[in-house]
């Protein structure tokens, strides 16, 4: 891809979201070097360990793509923690179906159809991800509400959902399937190194690919940066404003079930409702440490991926420093709190 | 095309508008604030639908019904209110939500010819349509929204006060613009207060007051006497008090401010014991030059002296000189309308509610009732809460804040907007007690300064007047050397 191509791609207008993606790249970096200089031992900098960056920042970043609609579109979303759950548990306990056998006992259906069965259990979660994201925006848009006060009521009645049908404890799916498999290292197992990024990546950079597309090539995808930039001005316009946030949670829905996929492979294949508590945080903060502001209009699927990654290189590197959890999560909320602070700081020049 | 005619029943703002336009012509609108100009301009729009009467569009009949559909059927607005999406791209501003599209899929090539074509229909050749609109200047985005109107083959354009942020020169390349667009046949309606802008621009006229249209013509063929004659046309009622109010020495001295917002100069001094009223119409700069006063807003050039002290100012320094202000719009800056009455009041002055530091909300109330009483602000108690009270009550709750703050000098911007007659009236006695004081209470005569577009209420409750226009604020005069026509064409320009 030539480089004109792929700034045509990634970039909402013009040279000047470019110098914003370069730098928040070069953030990236000294981030890594940091780590990778005070962790003993070059440890850090090991395949094994970037290979973990990557699957675990797959987590976040996928998330974090349906975050980035919303908050160019001016709105918040604060149960994609809860989503990814209730995604998570949806996979197992289908997985856990029983039926009658052929000789009349009791079957799982997975061991039926070992095939078709783990495909349903996604197109099931994809479902019911997608449905709760559409509710979320269909009371923002209906009752006129705050995206904040409204989603911090579903984030608990989601995560209700999910621990109630999982009956409040983990689900263990019988039998290993391809779901489980997602995440599985490849740059360490010789069986799979063929794939070079686990198959999670894999459908993470298509939706990159795809999400950046629809930002910048569809009317859908400029009505969301007009409607975060001027609400009033795309309403007299005639842009379907109400269509328009409706469908960004809808697809913040979609992309935590993907989400919630590679969480199930990656804590092991078990359906657990208690997964992807504080996400919110994190997927929140990737977007805004990319770029993205919280009045809206502005933001970048590139910027957002940058983001998780660094994220996720602060919370792993702080580990292998040896960090305590404690000054682990002040680091993450400081940060989180510096991201916003440049950004007021960046209007503040542009008014 | 026959024109566009409407007449509305007994609306709360449109009490029946008749109006008509032809293509290639240019009609101006003009009429006072809160003639009705906005609403007629949101029934045409779509974004409000008219009770009773009729629209008209070539000849059919035409009920927008809401702002997309108004532009698919030819009609154009340009707003007071630049309304666009700053991070966006110049021909995506222009083209939003026509979008040219395939299938959902921006088709980008199209659209930055369709852009390039409209901007070089106002003038703009030389602008790249990938350009953020953020980066043009306000005459430039100005003519980009009215690129987005042309781009659509609108007949008719609708133009409200498009030059109340643009230089004299901006002013006349888009006098010439609107021109060439009538030119091609588009019927173009010119809302302003500015009757120069009417008389230079305009073939006929219509004059809206208190939500009726109320006479019209042909522009060339009027004076502006007659025009002035009908915006204004009504009788000064016997609301006002007028006693003898002795000044004293100054109070607050003005001299040649002027703030960043927008460019200008006041100059003015305000006595003890006096009312002084700026007149001038919403946007001349009356609330920014308040809010430079008041410490809300920079002084961009100048001195603001009060007493003796001419430093640097906020709002909280302001409050310790003395100097108390009731904001132009009660609702989102004036009160905090889910609180209390006696919280409002005690706000800005804390002080002497309790033991030490402490509030005690028992005594808050106590210090609030004799106000409550005297004004009077009709409540079941001071712990009401002042979302509760109409909006003639709430204003009374904003100026007791000011007599509870026991200030010397009122700032007052709009003081009776919205607000009913009798609450007019116990505001207007209220603002003459204050300014004569009391000696035997021991109540000193305050410095009141009044801004109102409601020229009535200036005339009847000030001592002297000075009028605001374009940011410069004119010589003051004693009030009985002003009337009413004087005021409104002091007001739009006409000296």
């Amino acid at each position: 891809m030539s480089i004109s191509a792929f700034n045509k791609l990634f970039s909402s207008s013009g040279s000047k979201t470019w110098i914003n993606i370069a730098a928040r790249f070069l953030a990236l970096v000294i981030v890594f070097m940091f780590f990778a200089i005070f962790v003993e031992d070059g440890k850090f900098y090991t395949l094994r360990n970037l290979e973990n960056i990557v699957r675990q920042s797959s987590v976040y970043a996928t998330a974090a793509l349906g975050m980035t609609f919303v908050i160019i579109a001016a709105g918040i979303d604060l149960s994609v923690g809860s989503i990814i759950a209730l995604a998570v548990v949806v996979v197992a306990w289908s997985l856990n179906i029983q039926v009658d056998g052929p000789a009349g006992e009791m079957v799982y259906l997975v061991h039926q159809y070992p095939f078709m069965t783990p495909i349903a259990a996604c197109l099931l979660a994809i479902g019911a991800s997608t449905a709760v994201g559409l509710l979320n925006g269909a009371i923002i848009v209906r009752l006129r509400m705050v995206p904040f006060i409204v989603t911090l009521g579903s984030m608990g009645i989601i995560r209700g959902l999910a621990k109630g049908i999982a009956s409040e404890r983990d689900i263990y799916p019988p039998e290993e399937t391809w779901i489980g498999g997602l995440m599985d290292p490849t740059l360490t197992n010789q069986a799979k190194s063929w794939m070079i990024f686990p198959a999670g990546v894999w459908i993470l950079i298509v939706c990159i690919a795809v999400a950046s597309f629809i930002l910048k090539y569809t009317r859908f995808g400029r009505h969301v940066y007009a409607v975060g930039s001027n609400e009033e001005t795309a309403r007299l316009c005639g842009v379907p404003v109400g269509r328009t946030k409706l469908i960004v949670y809808g697809l913040t829905g979609f992309f935590c079930a993907l989400a919630g996929f590679m969480q199930f492979s990656y804590i092991g294949g078990v359906g657990q409702p208690t997964t992807g508590v504080m996400y919110e945080l994190f997927v929140i903060a990737a977007v805004i440490i990319g770029g993205a502001s919280f009045s809206g209009g502005e933001g970048s699927i590139l910027g957002t991926i940058i983001g998780a990654l660094i994220i996720t290189i602060l919370y792993m590197g702080g580990q292998q420093m040896g960090w305590p959890k404690w000054v682990q999560e002040m680091v993450i909320g400081g940060i989180i709190i510096l991201a916003v602070a440049v950004d007021r700081l960046r209007h503040r020049k542009l008014v | 095309m026959r024109g566009i005619e409407k007449s509305f029943g007994a609306t709360r703002a449109l009490k029946g508008v008749d109006l008509s336009v032809n293509p290639g012509e240019i009609l101006a609108l003009v009429g006072e604030n809160g003639a009705g100009k906005s609403t007629l301009m949101k029934v045409l729009s779509g974004a409000h639908s008219p009770d009773s009467g009729t629209l008209l569009l070539d000849g059919e009949p035409y009920t927008p019904t809401n702002p997309l559909h108004a532009r698919e059927s030819g009609v154009a607005m340009i707003y007071q209110e630049l309304s666009l999406a700053p991070h966006l791209s110049t021909m995506e501003n222009i083209l939003l939500g026509i979008e040219p599209a395939n299938k959902g899929l921006v088709k980008w090539k199209e659209m930055k010819r369709l852009a390039s074509e409209a901007l070089a229909t106002v003038g703009l050749e030389s602008v790249d349509p990938e350009t953020p609109v953020s980066n043009l200047s306000i005459a430039q985005q100005q003519l980009v929204e009215i690129a987005r109107a042309v781009a659509l083959d609108s007949r008719v354009l609708v133009l409200d006060e498009p030059t109340s942020s643009l230089t004299a020169q901006d002013i006349q390349k888009l006098f010439d613009l609107v021109r060439s667009l009538s030119a091609k046949g588009i019927a173009i309606i010119y809302i302003s207060h500015f009757l120069e802008e009417v008389q230079a621009l305009s073939d006929h006229f219509t004059v809206l007051r208190d939500g009726e249209s109320v006479g019209g013509g042909i522009t060339a063929e009027a004076r502006n006497e007659e025009i002035i004659e009908l915006m204004v046309g009504r009788n000064v009622d016997n609301l006002y008090p007028r006693n003898e109010h002795v000044h004293g020495s100054v109070k607050l001295e003005v001299e040649n401010v002027c703030g960043f917002a927008k460019s200008g100069s006041s100059s003015f001094q305000l006595h003890e014991g006096e009312v002084f009223g700026v007149a001038g119409l919403v946007g001349a700069g009356r609330t920014e030059l308040l809010e430079s006063i008041f410490g809300l807003e920079p002084v961009a050039q100048g001195t603001v002296k009060v007493g003796a002290y001419s430093g640097m100012k906020t709002p909280a320094l302001s409050w310790g000189q003395s100097v108390g202000m009731v904001s132009e719009d009660r609702k989102t800056q004036g009160l905090a309308l889910g609180l209390s009455i006696a919280d409002n009041i005690t706000l800005p002055k804390l002080d002497g509610l309790g033991p030490g530091r402490l509030v005690m909300p028992a005594k808050q109330r106590a210090v609030c009732d004799p106000w409550v009483e005297k004004i009077p602000i009709k409540c079941q108690s001071a712990a009401q809460a002042t979302s509760d009270l109409s909006g003639g009550n709430q204003q009374k709750v904003a100026i007791a804040r000011l007599l509870h703050a026991d200030v010397d000098i009122l700032l007052l911007d709009e003081p009776t907007r919205g607000i009913d007659v009798g609450s007019k009236a116990q505001i207007y006695r209220l603002i003459d007690s204050l300014a004569r004081g009391d000696e035997s209470q021991g109540r000193k005569p305050k410095a009141i300064l009044v801004v109102s577009s409601y020229l009535p209420e200036l005339l009847g409750v000030c001592d002297r007047i000075a009028v605001m226009c374009r940011g410069v604020l004119s010589e003051p005069r004693p009030v009985n050397e002003w009337n009413e026509h004087q005021l409104m064409a002091a007001a739009i320009g006409e000296n």
